[in-house]
C-alpha cells in the first residue's frame, strides 16, 4: 500500500494542476547597501528574477515543496537557501550576500611605491613612458626623475630620493642587488645607468617604506624585473653617430624557450667634435658592452631566466686646477665590468610559489689623477704641500658580489599569502691606492618574512621583518616594516608605511674605520591615490629619522677616521597627477615634491640641508603622438629651486666649521624629443624602422649643481654641466617581427 | 502467501517502473517544449530590452535556462550577447568584470562543442576592454579580439557576423595604421553577401544584416 501512495505522489507531482506563487524580497551586501543586477533562481528550473536598481525582486513559481534558491551577483558569493513551497502562500525571502575577495576590486598598497608595468593595474606608468620621456634618452634613472622623490642632482649619478644620498638607493633585478649599476663615476658629471629599460617588464620605484624582502637601503629600491619569453625572433640594429649596435632574439618554434645576444660600441669623438665640451678630452669616451640571455619556461608555467652583460669603457679629462691658475687636473678611468644574473621561479604543489635567484658581478676601475702643467706634463708635489701632492694618485679598485636569495610563497585563501627566505652575499673588494693595498671581504646574511593580509577587500595590510648580519661590521639587526592600505572610495584609496631600514656603511669608509655599525633609518608615510583608467592623482606626505650615519672624524690635516655619529630627519610632500583623457592624443603628468631635510654626516660640522637638497622640485612631461604623420613629440620641463652650497674648513681642534655657504640657483630645464615611424601601419613591413632624435636644457639655461672651492677657501668654481646642450639622433631598426603593434601601443 | 506478495511486488514494481520511464519521456518531451517557449520568450524580451538592466534581466534569465537545461550553448550565448549590448550601449559599465562574465559564459557554452559564434561574443568582449585604453591595451586585448576572429574564421568560414565584426574593427583603426573606409568596404561587402546565404535555424543567432548595411552606407559616403 505505501508503494501506491508513493506512486500518487510521483504522479501527482508532475500535474501542472497548481496555483503559481508569489517569491519576492530584497538583495542588500553585509553592509546592508541593495545589490541591483543580483540573480535570484529556483535551481533547476527557468524560474526567477533581477533585482532592481533598490535590489528588490519578485517572481512566480509554479513549483512547490523543498525547493533551493540560489543568489548570484559579480563580485558576490553566490548564496544558496533551501524554502517550502506551499500552494497560495507568497513567500518573502531577503538575503545578505558577501563580498568576493578579488584582486580587481581588492586595495592594494601603494604608499612608498611608483609602478612602472605593462600589465599591473597599480602601474604609474608603463615600461615605454620611461623610453619616450624627453630628456632621459632611455636612462631609467633619468626617466624616474620625472616622479616627485627624487632630487635634479646632475654632477653624480644615482637617485637622491626625499632627503637621501644617491648611493641610499639600491637597484635590483629580478630579486638581487646590482653593485655597480651605473658607469664609474667621473668628477662632476653624472654617468648614465649600464641597463636599458628595454630589458624589463615591470618596476617599481620606492620612495620609501619598501618591503622586508630587500634591504641595505636607507632611502629607496628600484626594483626591476626582466621580460619573459619574447613574442616572435627578430634581428636589430641601432646606427647614430654616437652608438652602434646589434642583436636579436631567437625563441624556440615551440615557444618554450628563447636565446638572444647583443652588441654595442659608443664612441664620442665625432660628436665632441661637433658639440664643443668644457672638459679637454684626452681619452675621448668609448664604449664597449655586449649582452646573452636565455629563457626557459618550465612544465609548471615557472621561468628560468639568465643574463649576462659585459662591458668596457675608457675616458680621460683635464680641467684647470682649482689652487692654481697655470696647472691643470688630469683624470683617466678604465672600466671592466662583468655582470650576471640567474633566476628561476616555480610554482609547486598546494598554493606554494618558489624563487631561487643566483648573482655574480665584477667590477674593476683603473684610475689616475695628476697635476699637470701648460705643457700637460706631470708635475709632483712634497709634503708641504700636501693639499697638492694628494691630487696625484693612482687608484686599482675591484669589487666583486656573488649573492644567492630564496623566496618561498604560500596563497592563503584569495589573496592573503605568507613569504619567507633568506640570502647570502659575499663581496670581496681588494684594491691598491698608490702603493697601499687594501682589501674587504663581507659575508652578508639576511632572512626575512612577510604576509599579505586581506582582512575584507577594502582593507589590507602586510607586515614583515628582515634579520640582517653582516661579518666585515660584526653586526646584526632586525628591520621591522608595515604597510596597510584602506580603500575609501571606487577608485580611490589611503595606505599607511611605516618602517625600519639599515644599511652598513660604504667600502672607503670601511677601509679606514673599524668598529663601525648600521646606518639607520625609520619612514613613516600616509598615502592618498585616486585612480581611473586614464587618470592618476596621488599624494603622498612622509617623516624620516635618520640616525648613526657615518661621520668624518678628523686627525690632523689629512688622515680621517669615521664614527656613526651622524643623524638627520626629513620631511615632506610628494604630489603626482596624469592625465591621458582630458585632451585627446595627448598624455601628461606633472608631479611635485616639496622636501625639508637636514643632517649631519660627513664632515658636516651640524645638522644643515645636504648640498643635494631643494625646497621644491617639479616636473612636467608631455607626450603626443600624431597619426597622420607618423611621429610623437615630447617635452619635459623640469624645475628646483637652489641647492645650498658649503665649504667645510678644519679649526686648530681638528673640527670642521662652515667656513662659507650659499645657495645655487635654481635648477630649469626643458627637453624635448620626438620621433618617426614610417613602417606604421604596414602589415608585417620587411624592416621596421624608428628615427629618433633629442635635445636636452633646449632654451641654453646655464646649469649650476654646486660649486667647488680651493683648499685656500678664497676661490670657489661652479660646477656645470660639460655642454649646456645634449643632442641625439639615431635610426632602430628591425627585421623579421611585425612590431607596428608594439609601436602602437607605444606612441598613440 | 509469500510468493504472491512477492509477485504482486514485482508487478508493482514493474508498473512503477513504467511509470516511472513514461513520465521521464513526457517530462523530458515538456520540457523541451518548455526550453523552446523560454527561449523565444527571452528572444522577444531581448529584442525590446533598453537599459542596462533590461540586458541584466535577460542575461540573467538565460544563465538559468543554461543552468536547468545542462545540454544547451545557445541560452549561455544569448547570456552573453545580452552582456555583450549592455557593454556597447552603457559607457558607465565595468568593462572588464562584464567580459570575465560574458567570458565565462562562453568557456560555459563552448564546452558542448567550441563554435563560430562564441567566437564572435570573445572577439566583443575583448574589443571593448581594449576600447577602455586602447593606447595601452592594443597588446593584450586588440590582439586577444584578433585572435578570436581567426579561430572563429578557421571553424566556419562563412559566418557573416566573423565578416561583420572584423569590419567593425578594419573601419575604426586608424587610415595610418591600416584601417580605414575604403579597407573596410570589402569586408563588410562579403559580410552581407554572406548573411544573404544564410540559412535561418530556430533559436540560433541572426543579426548583424542590417548594422552591416548601415556600415557599408557609411564606407560609401
Amino acid at each position: 500500500m505505501r508503494l501506491w501512495i508513493n506512486l500518487i505522489i510521483l504522479l501527482s507531482c508532475t500535474s501542472p494542476l497548481f496555483a503559481q506563487v508569489v517569491i519576492s524580497g530584497k538583495v542588500r551586501d553585509t553592509k546592508g547597501h541593495p545589490i541591483p543586477g543580483a540573480s535570484i533562481t529556483l535551481k533547476n528550473t527557468f524560474d526567477g528574477a533581477t533585482t532592481d536598481s533598490s535590489g528588490n525582486y519578485r517572481f512566480t513559481t509554479t513549483e512547490k515543496d523543498s525547493q533551493i534558491v540560489i543568489v548570484t551577483s559579480v563580485g558576490y558569493r553566490s548564496t544558496e537557501q533551501h524554502l517550502m513551497i506551499r500552494p497560495q502562500v507568497p513567500i518573502h525571502l531577503d538575503f545578505s550576500i558577501k563580498e568576493e575577495q578579488s584582486e580587481l576590486k581588492a586595495v592594494t598598497i601603494t604608499a612608498g611605491s611608483f609602478e612602472a608595468s605593462d600589465t599591473k593595474r597599480a602601474a604609474v606608468l608603463n615600461s615605454i613612458d620611461i623610453a619616450t620621456t624627453a630628456g632621459s634618452n632611455a636612462d631609467i634613472t633619468t626617466a624616474l626623475k620625472t616622479l616627485p622623490g627624487p632630487q635634479q642632482v646632475g654632477e653624480q649619478e644615482g637617485l637622491f630620493v626625499r632627503g637621501g644620498a644617491g648611493y641610499e638607493t639600491k637597484q635590483y633585478i629580478d630579486g638581487t642587488l646590482v653593485n655597480n649599476p651605473y658607469f664609474t663615476s667621473v668628477p662632476d658629471i653624472a654617468q648614465r645607468g649600464r641597463f636599458s629599460p628595454f630589458l624589463f617588464k615591470g618596476t617599481v620605484f620606492s620612495t620609501g617604506g619598501y618591503s622586508a624582502l630587500y634591504g641595505q637601503a636607507l632611502s629607496s629600491v628600484l626594483l626591476l624585473e626582466s621580460l619573459d619569453l619574447p613574442q616572435k625572433s627578430e634581428i636589430d640594429a641601432s646606427i647614430s653617430p654616437l652608438v652602434v649596435g646589434a642583436g636579436t632574439q631567437q625563441v624556440a618554434k615551440n615557444k618554450k624557450s628563447s636565446w638572444g645576444a647583443s652588441y654595442n660600441y659608443a664612441n664620442l669623438s665625432l660628436y665632441f667634435d661637433v658639440v664643443k665640451q668644457v672638459p679637454d678630452y684626452f681619452i675621448l669616451p668609448q664604449f664597449h658592452s655586449g649582452d646573452a640571455n636565455f629563457r626557459i619556461k618550465t612544465k609548471s608555467g615557472g621561468m628560468i631566466k639568465y643574463y649576462t652583460t659585459f662591458a668596457y669603457n675608457t675616458l680621460g679629462l683635464r680641467r684647470a686646477d682649482i689652487d692654481s691658475p697655470y696647472l691643470k687636473n688630469a683624470f683617466g678611468l678604465t672600466n671592466h665590468n662583468w655582470y650576471n644574473n640567474l633566476s628561476w621561479k616555480e610554482y609547486l604543489r598546494n598554493g606554494w610559489k618558489m624563487f631561487l635567484g643566483v648573482s655574480y658581478s665584477t667590477n674593476k676601475d683603473d684610475i689616475m689623477q695628476q697635476v699637470q702643467d701648460a705643457n700637460n706634463q706631470p708635475r709632483y708635489f712634497g709634503d708641504t704641500a700636501y693639499w697638492m701632492k694628494y691630487k696625484n694618485f693612482v687608484l686599482h679598485n675591484r669589487q666583486d658580489l656573488s649573492q644567492i636569495k630564496a623566496v618561498f610563497e604560500k596563497k592563503l585563501g584569495t589573496l592573503s599569502a605568507i613569504r619567507f627566505g633568506g640570502e647570502y652575499w659575499y663581496a670581496n673588494n681588494p684594491g691598491t691606492y698608490n702603493d697601499t693595498i687594501h682589501s674587504l671581504i663581507d659575508n652578508y646574511y639576511a632572512s626575512y618574512a612577510e604576509s599579505d593580509i586581506y582582512i575584507t577587500n577594502d582593507l589590507a595590510a602586510k607586515l614583515g621583518a628582515r634579520f640582517e648580519y653582516s661579518s666585515i661590521i660584526n653586526k646584526s639587526d632586525i628591520a621591522p616594516r608595515i604597510s596597510l592600505a584602506y580603500k575609501t572610495g571606487k577608485n580611490a584609496q589611503v595606505s599607511l608605511a611605516y618602517g625600519v631600514f639599515y644599511q652598513k656603511p660604504e667600502n672607503q669608509q670601511l677601509t679606514y674605520a673599524t668598529g663601525l655599525g648600521f646606518t639607520r633609518a625609520t619612514h613613516y608615510i600616509i598615502n592618498y591615490q585616486k585612480m581611473s583608467n586614464d587618470r592618476i592623482f596621488r599624494v603622498e606626505a612622509y617623516y624620516k629619522t635618520y640616525s648613526a650615519l657615518v661621520k668624518t672624524v678628523p686627525y690632523g690635516y689629512y688622515y680621517a677616521s669615521y664614527n656613526n655619529g651622524g643623524s638627520g630627519y626629513a620631511r615632506g610632500v610628494d604630489i603626482f597627477w596624469r592625465d591621458k583623457k582630458t585632451f585627446k592624443d595627448f598624455d601628461y603628468w606633472i608631479s611635485y615634491s616639496y622636501l625639508d631635510t637636514k643632517r649631519d654626516y660627513l664632515n658636516y660640522p651640524q645638522q644643515l640641508m645636504p648640498n643635494f637638497a631643494a625646497t621644491h622640485t617639479a616636473s612636467v612631461v608631455m607626450k603626443r603622438f600624431f597619426t597622420d604623420i607618423k611621429s610623437g613629440v615630447n617635452v619635459t620641463y623640469s624645475f628646483a629651486t637652489g641647492r645650498p652650497y658649503y665649504n667645510f674648513l678644519l679649526n686648530n681642534n681638528s673640527k670642521y666649521y662652515v667656513a662659507d655657504q650659499g645657495k645655487t640657483k635654481d635648477f630649469s630645464s626643458l627637453n624635448f624629443s620626438c620621433e618617426y615611424i614610417p613602417s606604421l601601419g604596414k602589415k608585417n613591413p620587411r624592416t621596421f624602422i624608428v628615427l629618433f632624435a633629442s635635445m636636452t636644457n633646449v632654451l641654453g639655461y646655464n646649469l649650476v649643481y654646486n660649486y667647488n672651492y680651493s683648499f685656500s677657501g678664497l676661490v670657489k668654481q661652479p660646477v656645470e654641466p660639460p655642454a649646456r646642450r645634449f643632442y641625439f639622433i639615431g635610426c632602430f631598426l628591425s627585421w623579421g617581427v611585425d612590431r607596428t603593434q608594439d609601436a602602437i601601443n607605444n606612441n598613440l | 502467501m509469500k510468493s504472491t506478495f512477492i509477485q504482486s511486488k514485482i508487478k508493482v514494481m514493474k508498473l512503477f517502473l513504467f511509470i516511472l520511464m513514461a513520465s521521464t519521456i513526457s517530462v523530458g518531451r515538456a520540457q523541451s517544449d518548455k526550453y523552446v517557449a523560454a527561449m523565444e520568450k527571452n528572444l522577444a524580451l531581448f529584442d525590446s530590452a533598453k537599459t542596462t538592466q533590461d540586458y541584466q534581466t535577460v542575461a540573467n534569465n538565460f544563465e538559468r535556462i543554461a543552468e536547468a537545461e545542462k545540454t544547451q550553448w545557445l541560452p549561455y550565448y544569448y547570456a552573453g550577447l545580452a552582456l555583450v549590448t549592455s557593454g556597447w550601449s552603457d559607457p558607465k559599465i565595468d568593462k572588464d568584470a562584464n567580459a570575465a562574465r560574458i567570458n565565462s559564459f562562453c568557456d560555459k557554452a563552448a564546452s558542448f562543442g567550441e563554435n563560430s559564434e562564441i567566437y564572435c561574443l570573445r572577439n566583443m568582449a575583448a574589443t571593448q576592454q581594449m576600447m577602455v585604453n586602447p593606447q595601452i591595451r592594443w597588446a593584450t586585448y586588440g590582439q586577444q579580439a584578433h585572435q578570436a576572429l581567426e579561430k572563429g574564421m578557421a571553424l566556419d568560414p562563412n559566418n557573416p557576423r566573423l565578416y561583420y565584426l572584423q569590419g567593425e574593427s578594419v573601419y575604426n583603426t586608424p587610415a595610418a595604421f591600416g584601417g580605414g573606409k575604403d579597407k573596410a568596404k570589402p569586408i563588410f561587402e562579403k559580410a552581407i553577401e554572406l548573411f544573404k546565404k544564410e540559412q535561418p535555424k530556430p533559436l540560433y543567432p541572426r543579426w548583424g544584416l542590417e548594422r552591416s548595411e548601415e556600415m557599408l552606407a557609411h564606407c560609401n559616403k
